[in-house]
């Protein structure tokens, strides 16, 4: 009997002991998984990488050779200026909570991040429960995708734009287009906030206004693409055509970089999109085959339709797919299946070729590397398509729909798109008139082209007194 | 003396080189160029611009021989540079009043 109680007794203390650890499990806040971590810190590289080198190589391929270096040069300089206005105030007004449209000024200089007196790191939500990430490796992940996205831009006024002009622009834009794009598009106030179905609302409400509406954008389809690709459009307008646009030959002086920039592109963008699910799970996984696979259907797409259309399937169309699939498939990477990367890619390199070619003619400016064929209307198709491919019908995995519970769902393709739609919608004319009016203050301060004379010479010996090649 | 300058295909290059060789030029000038003839040029097509290229890339040879040694040389290059279609080249002559070679100070034919 006595035995018997002693045994009872151990259970229960057992018992009170289990209890006790995980009343203090529940206490202690998450820590990163290190494979998130890992994975993430991989993943800015990447984002990196696909900027300089591989958009500057891409880019650069496509000028005349006496503009090569300028090109490189502008994309290695925004990109340096963007990280570094993006982490005195950029990350603070994009990812802290302040109203619908415009985040706060609590990160200025990413204050809080670190505490030195402790050697505590403050944590940043991803898409999962009790599964943060460390707040600076989020930050140097979304400081990689400003700093691209402003680089995307210059495509469109490259070989005469001024240098100091292309900066005043780029730090304009960047503060008053991209910032507020991404804070109503991705900030919220991540999954463990929504604790209480009563409060949900509350909660909601102090995400941003697009996000708000239920918008999907997985990697950058408004923020990045669209955002860029008409802040290019505006560009290529306000600047104007090259010396000798539609008269003397304009063509690209190495597709052989061409070749190699977009590859690297492809490359990097596996860290754009799958890094964009924050974690190394299901989520990344499926962002990573569609960046994959829709990219490849791009290439095939583009050069089996250039090859029927004008007669030869050229290298430049099968790296302009490429770069086209991977526009249209980043809002969608991680938000729709495998049906969704096959349509999206086979229509993406359909689409842009009509957009670098048909619509170009129409639309009359001298968009130099086309930014708005392929960025621009690569996003929106991207971002529509997006809102039809989420279905589960078709193969989509749905989106939170009750972030207390984690319940996944689908409102309906009519809703969605629509939603979509009005997302799309709401970022074209918003960056416009950004632009326009950014370009306006360039215009003033210093004059956005170089004179008649520089630009004939080149930029590269004019701009920056070198040239890139000696042979 | 003569200068011959030759237009020619830049593929027959080597086998110009060779003809030539054989008919006792001893040495030439080889310059690419571009430039059009009756040949015209093509067109080039990147994403929605198409551009005509008119001047196509083409081997400038020049030799200087002498007189007795112009028929043979002239005969060397258009038996070996011919494809028989639009584009092989031409062949131009001049008199050369003088040559001279630099490290022993020979001129005329002793300094080809």
């Amino acid at each position: 009997m006595s035995r018997i109680r002693c045994k009872t007794a151990a259970l229960v203390g057992i018992a009170a002991l289990l209890l006790a650890q995980v009343a203090h499990a529940q206490a202690v806040a998450p820590t990163p998984n290190k494979g998130d971590t890992a994975w993430m810190m991989m993943a800015t590289a990447l984002v990196l990488l696909m900027s300089v080198p591989a958009l500057g190589l891409f880019y650069g391929g496509l000028v005349r050779t006496k503009n090569m270096l300028s090109v490189l040069m502008q994309v290695f300089v925004v990109f340096s200026l963007i990280t570094v206005l993006w982490c005195v105030y950029g990350y603070s007004i994009a990812f802290t909570e302040g109203n619908a449209f415009f985040g706060g000024f609590s990160r200025l200089f990413l204050h809080g991040t670190f505490n030195p007196a402790d050697g505590s790191f403050s944590l940043a939500a991803t898409f999962s429960k009790g599964t943060p990430l460390f707040e600076l490796v989020f930050v140097a992940f979304q400081a990689t995708f400003a700093a691209i996205t402003c680089c995307l831009i210059l495509g469109s006024i490259v070989e005469r734009v001024k240098f100091s002009a292309l900066l005043i622009f780029v730090s304009i834009w960047f503060t008053f287009s991209y910032l507020p794009i991404a804070h109503m598009v991705w900030f919220f106030a991540g999954p463990d906030a929504y604790t209480d179905a009563a409060k949900t609302g509350a909660i909601n409400a102090t995400a941003g206004f697009i996000w708000q509406m239920g918008a999907l954008d997985f990697a950058g389809g408004t923020v990045v693409h669209i955002n860029a690709g008409i802040a290019g459009l505006i560009g290529a307008f306000l600047v104007g055509k090259r010396i000798g646009y539609g008269r003397e030959v304009l063509k690209p002086h190495s597709l052989t970089m061409t070749m190699i920039g977009a590859s690297l592109v492809w490359f990097g963008w596996f860290g754009f999109n799958a890094g964009s699910a924050l974690e190394a799970n299901g989520s990344a996984a499926l962002a990573f085959i569609n960046t994959y696979l829709a990219t490849a259907c791009a290439v095939l797409s583009w050069t089996f339709a250039e090859w029927i259309l004008k007669g030869k399937p050229s290298m430049l169309g099968a790296a302009s797919g490429a770069v086209a699939g991977l526009v249209a498939i980043t809002p969608a990477a991680g938000n729709v299946g495998i049906p969704g990367a096959f349509a999206i890619g086979m229509l993406a390199g359909l689409i842009c070729l009509w957009g670098v070619t048909g619509l170009k003619r129409i639309i009359k400016a001298d968009d130099s590397l086309d930014v708005f064929g392929v960025h621009a209307l690569g996003g929106i198709s991207g971002a529509l398509l997006t809102g039809i491919f989420n279905a589960p019908s078709l193969g989509g995995p749905g989106s939170v729909q009750d972030w207390v519970t984690m319940t996944m769902g689908y409102p309906g393709i009519a809703t969605q798109l629509f939603i979509q739609a009005k997302a799309v919608g709401i970022t074209i004319v918003w960056t416009a008139v950004v632009s326009l009016i950014a370009y306006k203050i360039a215009d003033w301060l210093v004059g956005l082209r170089v004179t008649h004379e520089e630009e004939r010479e080149g930029l590269d010996i004019s701009s920056h007194g070198e040239s890139a090649y000696d042979y | 003396m003569k200068l011959i300058t030759a237009i020619i295909r830049p593929f027959k290059l080597e086998a110009v080189r060779e003809a030539l060789a054989e008919a006792g030029v001893s040495g030439l000038t080889v310059t690419e160029v571009k430039g059009y003839g009756r040949q015209k040029g093509h067109t080039e097509l990147y994403r929605g611009a198409e551009y005509v290229v008119d001047l196509l890339p083409k081997i400038k040879i020049e030799a200087v021989v002498a007189d007795n040694h112009l028929e043979t040389a002239m005969e060397a290059i258009r038996q070996s540079a011919r494809t028989d279609k639009v584009g092989d080249g031409k062949i131009f002559v001049c008199d050369v009043g003088q040559v001279l070679r630099i490290r022993t100070g020979e001129t005329g034919d002793d300094a080809l």
